[in-house]
């Protein structure tokens, strides 16, 4: 259950959002990223209006304009590093010609970036768990999509990884212009935030008894 | 082209799982397959049982009947044709040449048939192919036997060896012609066919078997020579043409003598005969016989069927540990016809390579056994294209391949909705 009065996140900004497990963050994602959609009330994504878009629409839109980083196992298994890089702007014509230079070339700068150029060829297998996390950065950040969400990306990083990482995310975002939206149960990193929110007190459900 | 290459990688990474489904795929099309070829076979195998000859003429019966006795060594005649009634046709002038055939007699379970030259000569099976001799020659003397493969490989007799004819068809008869013993101076290749499995002498030595015999029993020594231990004091050579004959084989001068013929001979005055059109008969034999086919086709169509299930449970079951591959494909911008399409391309490419690999292994088969198969059983499985049957049988493989990847795939689509993109994995 979810039911959050009016929830605003201003664009070019890296937004910090607490929330702990139950506070509904697993619904609030899904519409954000369009695959839920709100029962009632209005969903507004970068200026276009969710409430009334067609399940196919909001799958496009969400391919060409956001990234999305998962807490873990963020890649297709059978792909190399470099194709899961690739593969968002595979499918989306319009997020393809964003990138210039061609597609591998974008990828590598990104990856050079985010410090994991040597490891393109790999399968995810291959990798580390925190270098299958940059690569899963670099894929949400390739064809400059506006709005990257992160559900607790760096959860399963060790803590020096972890402020690398969101180092590395920080300044792509900042070189893309992209709005960061970044949930987490963990307060710690709220400091490094432009803004921090929690869930749990946008959520009038959640003080119902009953989640 | 992206979704293709990503069901194909997707499918090489599931490796052992994937090659276990084509196979079992594989497997059952085979079978579907094998047994089309197989049926294939045994009808080109039956109906090639004689070819070339224009009629089969025999006293007034059945129709099968009378091919199964002529034909397939089957049955017991129901009559003769009198030794002017069969020369009256041999000589014919729209006749080019006839294979009489004195049947009746046997040899330990195998048949002993009179015939001519003509036998050697004329005699035609499976599209043209002509007999030949393994061993030997033909049965020129009357006291000579030709023997076809079969019966000599079980009877274990070589050239020259002596064997003695019963009078019937008993496995051991009570009374056995033993006063007139047969040299082997024949053995025929093997023809998969009835031929195989009888005796050919002369006319004449059906005849000379015979001689005395005409009551039924015989010939009382005291009467037929007062020192029956003096073999050459009992002469066969008092028969100068034999008197009757079973049936016989016509081959005419031309397909409409062949119909003319046919009315001719059973509208004959003098005695009741009948001739009948070998392929038309067989034809209408294999289709009495032929309802076995169906079953074998039953069964093979559920094997297919449950090939098919096992690929519908595989894929299924592999879904469950793909929710987090479907939910990043969901997350970077994937829709239902992608999530949709990649499955279903996964199943229809299983599929295919299945009906692929069944069919090569049904012509590697064929390839590698055809001469085993046709030595050991007598049977001739051709290499021939697949027929529009098969064809079918394979579109439909494939499509139902692809119609099964929906199944998965739509499970998956809604458990990327329900999921959201947090699989509980």
């Amino acid at each position: 259950m979810l039911d959050i009065d009016r929830l605003e996140i201003p664009k070019g900004e890296a937004v910090f959002l607490h929330g702990p497990s139950g506070s509904g963050k697993t619904t609030l994602l899904g519409i954000v990223a369009g695959v839920l959609s709100a029962d009632a009330g209005e969903v507004q994504i970068l200026g276009t209006d969710f409430t009334g878009l067609s399940g196919a629409r909001r799958d496009a839109f969400r391919g060409t304009r956001m990234g999305y980083i998962f807490q873990m196992f963020n890649l297709i298994p059978y792909l190399t590093a470099l194709d899961n890089i690739t593969l968002p702007c595979r499918m989306s014509g319009a997020r393809r010609k964003r990138v210039a230079g061609g597609l591998d070339a974008g990828a590598r700068d990104l990856a050079a970036r985010l410090e994991i150029a040597g490891e393109l060829g790999k399968f995810p297998g291959e990798l580390s768990v925190g270098q299958q996390q940059r690569v899963a950065a670099a894929r949400a950040l390739l064809g400059a999509p506006d709005l990257i969400v992160a559900d607790e990306p760096t959860s399963a990083l060790d803590s020096d990884r972890r402020t690398r990482f969101l180092e590395l995310l920080f300044e792509s975002c900042r070189a893309q212009g992209a709005t960061l939206l970044f949930v987490s149960h963990d307060r710690s990193l709220e400091t490094l935030f432009d803004q921090a929110l929690s869930l749990g007190e946008l959520n009038r459900a959640a003080s119902a008894p009953v989640v | 082209m992206l979704t293709p290459r990503l069901a194909f990688r997707s499918l090489a990474n599931r490796l052992l799982p994937s090659i276990l489904t084509v196979a079992s795929i594989a497997f059952s099309v085979a079978l579907l397959v094998g047994i089309e070829n197989v049926r294939n076979g045994l009808r080109e195998s039956f109906t090639g049982t004689i070819s070339g000859t224009d009629l089969i003429v025999g006293p007034r019966s059945g129709t099968i009947q009378l091919l199964l006795y002529s034909v397939f060594g089957m049955g017991s005649p129901t009559g003769n044709i009198s030794w002017e009634g069969y020369t009256h046709f041999r000589d014919h002038e729209a006749v080019a040449w006839t294979i009489p055939l004195s049947l009746g007699d046997g040899h330990r379970g195998f048949r002993v048939i009179g015939t001519t030259d003509a036998f050697y000569e004329h005699f035609r099976f499976r599209q043209g192919r002509e007999l030949d001799f393994a061993h030997g020659g033909a049965a020129s003397d009357d006291h000579d036997v030709v023997l076809g493969s079969e019966a000599a490989a079980r009877l274990g007799y070589g050239l020259g060896d002596e064997i003695v004819v019963t009078h019937g068809m008993g496995a051991a008869g009570i009374m056995d012609h033993d006063d007139e013993p047969f040299e082997v101076v024949g053995i025929l290749a093997r023809t998969g066919t009835p031929v195989d499995r009888a005796l050919y002498v002369t006319l004449e030595g059906i005849d000379v078997m015979h001689a005395g015999w005409e009551d039924g029993v015989p010939p009382m020594p005291s009467f037929a020579d007062p020192a029956p231990s003096d073999t050459d004091a009992a002469p066969p050579t008092q028969i100068t043409s034999p008197t009757q004959i079973t049936a016989f084989f016509l081959g005419a001068t031309s397909r409409f003598a062949t119909l003319r013929l046919q009315r001719e001979i059973n509208e004959h005055p003098d005695e009741p005969l009948m001739s009948i059109l070998p392929g038309i008969a067989l034809a209408e034999m294999w289709r009495s016989v032929g309802y076995a086919e169906d079953g074998l086709k039953i069964v093979s169509f559920f094997v297919v069927v449950v090939g098919l299930l096992g690929m519908l449970v595989s894929l299924y079951t592999a879904l469950d540990a793909r929710r987090r591959e479907m939910a990043v494909f969901r997350a970077i911008g994937a829709g239902r016809g992608r999530i949709v399409g990649l499955l279903v391309l996964e199943s229809g490419f299983l599929a295919l390579m299945g009906a692929l690999a069944g069919v090569a292994l049904v012509y590697g088969g064929i390839f590698a056994f055809q001469g085993m198969v046709e030595s050991r059983f007598g049977l001739l499985i051709p290499l021939r294209p697949l027929g529009a049957l098969e064809w079918g049988y394979l579109a439909a493989v494939v499509i139902a391949g692809f119609l099964i990847g929906l199944i998965p795939a739509w499970k998956a689509y809604r458990t990327t909705l329900s999921d959201g993109l947090s699989p509980r994995s």
